[in-house]
């Protein structure tokens, strides 16, 4: 299998709009037109099979949406992902497609029915895709019990005799239970305190060794996802604006966003030092700025960010989206670093 | 210097109908004028429940069962509502994690700036107002002129968080408690709050208390620290010592579970099992069943804080006796 031609998991130009117009009478009323509020706004990547995409952003960025349509909980307003070199259909008429990926949410409070066992919350993929019944489906809730470090006679209990860190190991066995190979995770463990984070993690990471899975990690938090990543994107306001190997993209961070993302982080061996805060805030998507959209808090913006939306493009082993890095004027040792590959 | 708040030996208990709970025992620490003391530790550990009683506002059934707590020298844990109502706004100032459920939304922010103003100060409406519109430009909120008659709504998260600051501190408190200040912000607007926050301490004297489950944010911001573990503290000390290289099994095991920003780690240190809940604390060192360390007398004994070098660790491995 190429790489090239087949990607695993592959979102290509896709988006997201929501329609937030007011009822259709007060807008004749008003005389104004229909109002979108663009959610994921061209996105484009993929995921190699065994891999982990992270996309980190602040909230508002679209990168839950992006979640929701990489399994199919949304349809795509424009372009398409692919599962397996195959376009993602809808639920109902492509079940072979739809069993084969699965998704954690991130609130382990919300996500678990507090009626139902712990047996039926797990079997419930089982059952759904048709995969075993009876027995050979309670079998298979107490191997993925198992493999999240549950014992298989928590099976008999409810969600409310667990903790929040044994709640979101459940979210994951029933993830597991229909053996899927690509998972969506929402920010699985920011609802969690971090000892128990800590435990969250290092599972994610034995589980996908341990079964050749392929993430999609959604999370706000740059170390952690540090932690997990093969690639990490940065979206902002919908769009991606750099897309890099992990360690490439904290080593050496292009797009001013992801570079004023990681200075704003607090740090624990930064005690008592001052930093220097990104100003403003992320606009809104309803009426994002034209251009670049992170021109309004950008430091090297000029008149092209403010007019011309910058394509991705390559940067070394980066994919950034800004005018200021391909000219050369974000005053970053890029040439530097170029002069020293080529020589 | 004399300390701002002491609280000694604090206890709140919940009676049930199955029996009293303890959310807090034993607490004691002090603050003093221009300090900023982080309270960290996990959710249900008793740091938010440190904060309330503080303020006095903890919710009914809960009830301070022991202990006082003295600003300035004086007692107000057990003053009358009214009276400590007076002194909670003008004395102490508290920040909450959500900015929406502070402000009120039928209220403009410059009314209840002015309010809180001429209730707990001397001054007039007019006098209240020119106030207000310095207090917002001095959280950063650009054209604060135009902007003081605009409602909760009208404001974005990061902005309507400042504006609960500019309201804590409006009257002057000497002493803030500050509950999760940043947790519901975004990383960028967090360290524009966390950089005001520091600046008040510095520039007007005022002593903090910051509770948050956030290290990277205490590290930042505090002077001290104390390491809350099931409602007792479990390590105080300084800053530096406690995230560097802290005494007790449970801080130190807390610090090595954060992942850390400037590496990849191939497995993260992990503290196994759950904070016990409030109806199932174990006898001796609540910490026990779960420490690395633990040896016989941890798991029949309490310990209270004991010297470990540059902190205080409630921890039987620094028993000198």
């Amino acid at each position: 299998m190429t790489v090239l031609d087949h990607p695993f998991v592959a979102a290509n130009d896709i988006a997201r709009y929501f329609d937030v117009s007011r009822p259709l009478v007060q807008r004749l009323v008003a005389r104004e037109g229909r109002r979108l509020l663009r959610a994921v706004d061209g996105v484009t990547f993929d995921i190699p099979r065994g891999t982990t995409l992270s996309l980190v952003g602040e909230s508002g960025c679209g990168k839950s949406t992006v979640a929701r349509l990489m399994v199919g909980l949304y349809r795509t307003s424009s372009g398409e992902v692919t599962f397996d070199g195959k376009e993602l259909g809808a639920a109902r008429a492509d079940m072979a497609q739809r069993r084969r990926m699965q998704m954690i949410f991130q609130d382990p409070y919300a996500s678990l029915n507090p009626r139902w066992r712990v047996r039926d919350i797990v079997a419930e993929p089982v059952r759904a895709f048709g995969i075993a019944s009876g027995q050979d489906a309670l079998d298979r809730v107490g191997a993925a019990l198992t493999q999240v470090g549950l014992s298989p006679l928590d099976a008999q209990k409810f969600p409310h005799e667990f903790s929040g860190g044994q709640r979101q190991r459940i979210s994951i066995a029933r993830a597991l239970s229909s053996s899927p190979e690509f998972l969506v995770c929402d920010e699985p463990t920011s609802a969690l305190d971090v000892s128990v984070q800590a435990q969250i993690l290092n599972l994610m990471k034995e589980l996908q060794s341990r079964l050749g899975l392929t993430y999609l990690f959604i999370s706000h938090n740059l170390a952690v996802v540090r932690q997990v990543s093969d690639r990490i994107g940065v979206m902002y306001l919908g769009r991606l604006v750099e897309n890099a190997p992990a360690e490439t993209l904290f080593r050496t961070p292009r797009h001013p966003y992801t570079r004023a993302l990681m200075e704003a982080v607090p740090d624990l061996s930064m005690s008592g030092q001052p930093r220097t805060p990104v100003g403003g805030e992320v606009p809104s998507p309803i009426n994002p700025p034209t251009g670049c959209a992170f021109h309004p808090r950008c430091a090297l913006a000029n008149a092209r960010c403010r007019a011309e939306r910058p394509e991705m493009m390559m940067a070394g082993e980066t994919l950034v989206a800004c005018h200021a890095v391909q000219e050369g004027r974000d005053g970053q040792p890029q040439s530097i670093i170029r002069a020293k590959g080529t020589v | 210097m004399a300390a701002l708040l002491e609280v000694r030996n604090l206890r709140v208990e919940f009676p049930t109908r199955r029996g009293i709970l303890t959310a807090l025992d034993d607490v004691s620490f002090a603050i003093e004028p221009g300090e900023i003391l982080g309270i960290v530790g996990e959710s249900g550990a008793g740091k938010s429940m440190t904060g309330a009683a503080i303020i006095g506002l903890l919710e009914p059934p809960g009830r301070i069962a022991r202990g006082e707590i003295l600003l300035d020298g004086r007692r107000i844990d057990n003053l009358p509502y009214a009276e400590m109502r007076h002194i909670r706004g003008r004395q102490i100032g508290a920040i909450f994690q959500d900015p929406l459920t502070t402000l009120n939304p039928l209220y403009s922010v410059g009314r209840q700036l002015v309010e809180t103003m001429t209730t707990h100060l001397p001054i007039g409406p007019d006098e209240a107002r020119r106030r207000a519109i310095g207090w917002l430009e001095q959280v950063g909120i650009p054209a604060a002129a135009q902007r003081i008659d605009a409602y909760p709504h009208e404001f974005s998260g990061g902005m309507r968080q400042r504006v609960v600051i500019a309201l804590a501190l409006c009257a002057e408190p000497k002493l803030i408690v500050a509950d999760e200040p940043t947790t519901a912000l975004d990383v960028s607007i967090q360290a524009q709050v966390i950089a005001l926050l520091k600046a008040l301490a510095r520039d007007k004297g005022t002593a903090m208390m910051l509770v948050t489950h956030d290290m990277g944010v205490i590290a930042e911001t505090a002077d001290r620290v104390a390491v809350m573990y099931a409602g007792r503290i479990a390590e105080i000390g300084p800053v530096r010592e406690i995230v560097g290289d802290a005494r007790h099994p449970y801080s130190s095991g807390l610090m090595r579970s954060i992942p850390p920003l400037d590496r990849r780690v191939d497995r993260l240190a992990q503290i196994d099992g759950a904070m016990p809940r409030l109806n199932a604390i174990p006898p001796g060192c609540a910490y026990g069943p779960r420490c690395p360390k633990v040896f016989d007398k941890c798991l029949v004994h309490r310990p209270d804080l004991m010297e470990a070098g540059p902190t205080r660790a409630a921890c039987w491995l620094y028993d000198r006796a």
